[in-house]
């Protein structure tokens, strides 16, 4: 099945003469409604009108995480408040998230791009999906849900966490369609397992997941304990959140919803444009969004884009899953955690040394985190309890401000490596 | 009256227990007596020493994280029930105890006993009033 086929299956010709239109619509919009980007222009003398061709965007200068959390919280937005309906917000690079809004129209959008994925993966309005996503400011959550109804699909908004009700639910309810992180799909099964839940005990038969990337042996380790095909969306709040571009049930690449985002790949050092097929950063144009319109956003992941018509009839650019990432960040649990948060959390923090280092190990399918932080002060040597304490404040900091359950360690002082250059913060043991 | 201990801040993993007492005998430092408290993560060292300024200096210049504190040494009879009439004082004047470890001395039948008490001056006052032998740092030390 395929829910939009005369966007879907778009020739070439057709695709490029619908993109540049939107282009213009949105870099004009965008001039003209945001200072920041008026700014950015005018700086290079660039006016909307230079824009004629589809190649003509690669004049258009990068926007990158660091402007919308600058900007934050409203000053991205190109309609007032009152136009703006949603909310969402992920974490940035240091303590302030970054928020971008929706407009009706937006949430209208969103929705039809999620479904898109969701019907390419095979979901239909016989189903009943359990979202296993953490609901909130998060577009996991949210995204799914709309995109799901717009289906009409039977939607349950179980939310993440609270796993042997989960695993009740979806018996009690019949689930057929899981949608969550794939670590947690994964760590649900061995709670199902736990239960003595087997195979046809449960009604699942697909998952849609998204968040976080998955290896191909995680996803062969899924799809054998839950006995359903795995699917994987990609996404990000920036942009709109999930509903960027998803797999179809053929599993080979993520197809990219071209009519509303544009995609490019550069070389990241350079900044350079570079072709299909071709390995590189991935940047986003967003061609219909109202509330808060990117401007050749850089996502820092890494993929490559592939042409070619799918099997399954669609025309639109497929994207790799992600290879890896520009920056630092690392996904824990499908939520971004960068260890300049981790730092901004520590800084000041009493009783402790300055130097950190994050250890981010696998149990099972699950991401853990440790963070280990020098204990400096031996006045609080005589009491246990104040030890125990300085724990539970970092980690309690830790859990309000990042969302993350990280094990705080204290160590002893100099233990942490020292290293001349740029300090090794990160020792990511996942997959290893 | 009151004893000096060093605490110290130990990792739980190999060889940070014998890095301590290897940096203190190198020095000379004589340890009287010690207990270590720990978690799964890390542990924390008190030891009674005979030089306690010298060995809190050598061993923050060491990197580790050190404290320097007072405690009540007390001997008490070694039978049953000798310990007790040491703490029975303490609770009566209400005087909590942080924690405390025993520790064999040279001497014959007494008990030594390091108290880790909220008041350590009063405390030594009420055990001195009903008889608890207090120890001087100077004895200590010597053990």
């Amino acid at each position: 099945m395929i829910l939009s086929k005369d966007v879907e299956c778009l020739s070439r010709k057709d695709m490029d003469q619908l993109q540049l239109e939107r282009l213009k619509v949105v870099v004009k919009s965008a001039y003209e409604n945001v200072p920041f980007y008026k700014k950015k222009f005018d700086e290079i003398g660039l006016k909307p009108e230079h824009i004629v061709t589809l190649k003509d965007i690669e004049k258009i200068p990068f926007t990158t995480k660091d402007d919308l959390r600058d900007n934050y919280p409203y000053s991205l937005f190109a309609v007032p408040m009152k136009k703006i309906v949603r909310l969402h917000a992920s974490s940035g690079t240091t303590g302030k998230p970054i928020v971008v809004g929706y407009t009706k129209n937006d949430m209208e959008n969103w929705s039809e791009c999620v479904a898109r994925l969701i019907v390419a993966a095979g979901g239909h309005e016989e189903d009943i999906a359990q979202v296993v996503f953490g609901y909130g400011l998060f577009t996991g959550g949210f995204g799914l849900h709309y995109g799901l109804e717009k289906v009409g699909i039977t939607v349950v908004p179980a939310s993440s966490g609270n796993s042997e009700r989960q695993i009740m639910l979806m018996q009690d309810f019949g689930s057929t369609i899981i949608v969550g992180t794939p670590s947690y799909a994964l760590y649900l099964s061995e709670v199902a397992a736990e239960m003595g839940v087997k195979k046809g005990m449960h009604k699942l038969r697909l998952g849609l997941f998204g968040g976080e990337g998955h290896t191909p042996e995680m996803r062969a380790e899924i799809e054998k304990r839950w006995g359903i095909l795995a699917t994987e969306n990609y996404g990000l709040s920036e942009i709109v959140g999930p509903g960027v571009s998803g797999e179809c049930f053929c599993q080979c690449g993520m197809h990219i919803n071209e009519d509303h985002f544009y995609p490019e790949i550069i070389e990241s050092t350079s900044g350079k444009a570079l072709g299909y097929d071709e390995k590189g950063e991935l940047v986003l144009t967003t061609l219909t969004k109202e509330g808060i319109p990117m401007l050749r956003y850089r996502t820092k992941d890494i993929t490559i884009l592939n042409p070619e018509q799918c099997k399954c009839g669609r025309t639109n650019v497929r994207m790799n899953k992600v290879l890896g990432r520009t920056d630092d960040m690392l996904i824990i649990r499908g939520v971004n955690v960068f260890p300049s948060q981790i730092e901004s959390v520590l800084v000041g923090m009493e009783h402790i040394g300055p130097h950190y280092q994050i250890i981010v190990t696998q149990k099972g399918y699950m991401d853990e985190i440790e963070v280990l932080v020098e204990l400096i002060d031996g006045k609080i040597l005589e009491k246990f309890s104040e030890l125990e304490k300085v724990e539970k404040d970092i980690r309690h900091k830790l859990k309000t401000i990042l969302q993350i359950d990280a094990k705080v360690r204290l160590v002893e002082p100099k233990s942490i490596e020292r290293s001349m250059g740029k300090a090794r913060r990160v020792i990511d043991m996942r997959g290893k | 009256m009151l004893v000096k201990q060093i605490s110290v801040f130990l990792e739980n993993k190999s060889g940070r227990l014998a890095e301590v007492t290897k940096t203190l005998g190198s020095n000379n430092i004589d340890i009287s007596a010690l207990s270590i408290a720990d978690t799964t993560d890390f542990g924390i060292l008190r030891l009674i020493v005979n030089k306690p300024e010298l060995a809190e200096g050598i061993l923050k210049e060491s990197g580790f994280t050190v404290s320097c504190t007072n405690v009540v040494a007390i001997a008490v009879a070694d039978e049953p029930g000798g310990l007790a009439a040491a703490l029975e004082v303490l609770d009566s004047e209400s005087i909590g105890i942080e924690y405390m470890y025993a520790f064999v001395g040279k001497t014959s039948n007494q008990a030594l006993v390091i108290l880790r008490v909220e008041a350590p001056e009063k405390g030594i006052e009420e055990l001195t009033k009903n008889n608890i032998k207090v120890l001087t740092s100077e004895e200590v030390y010597k053990l």
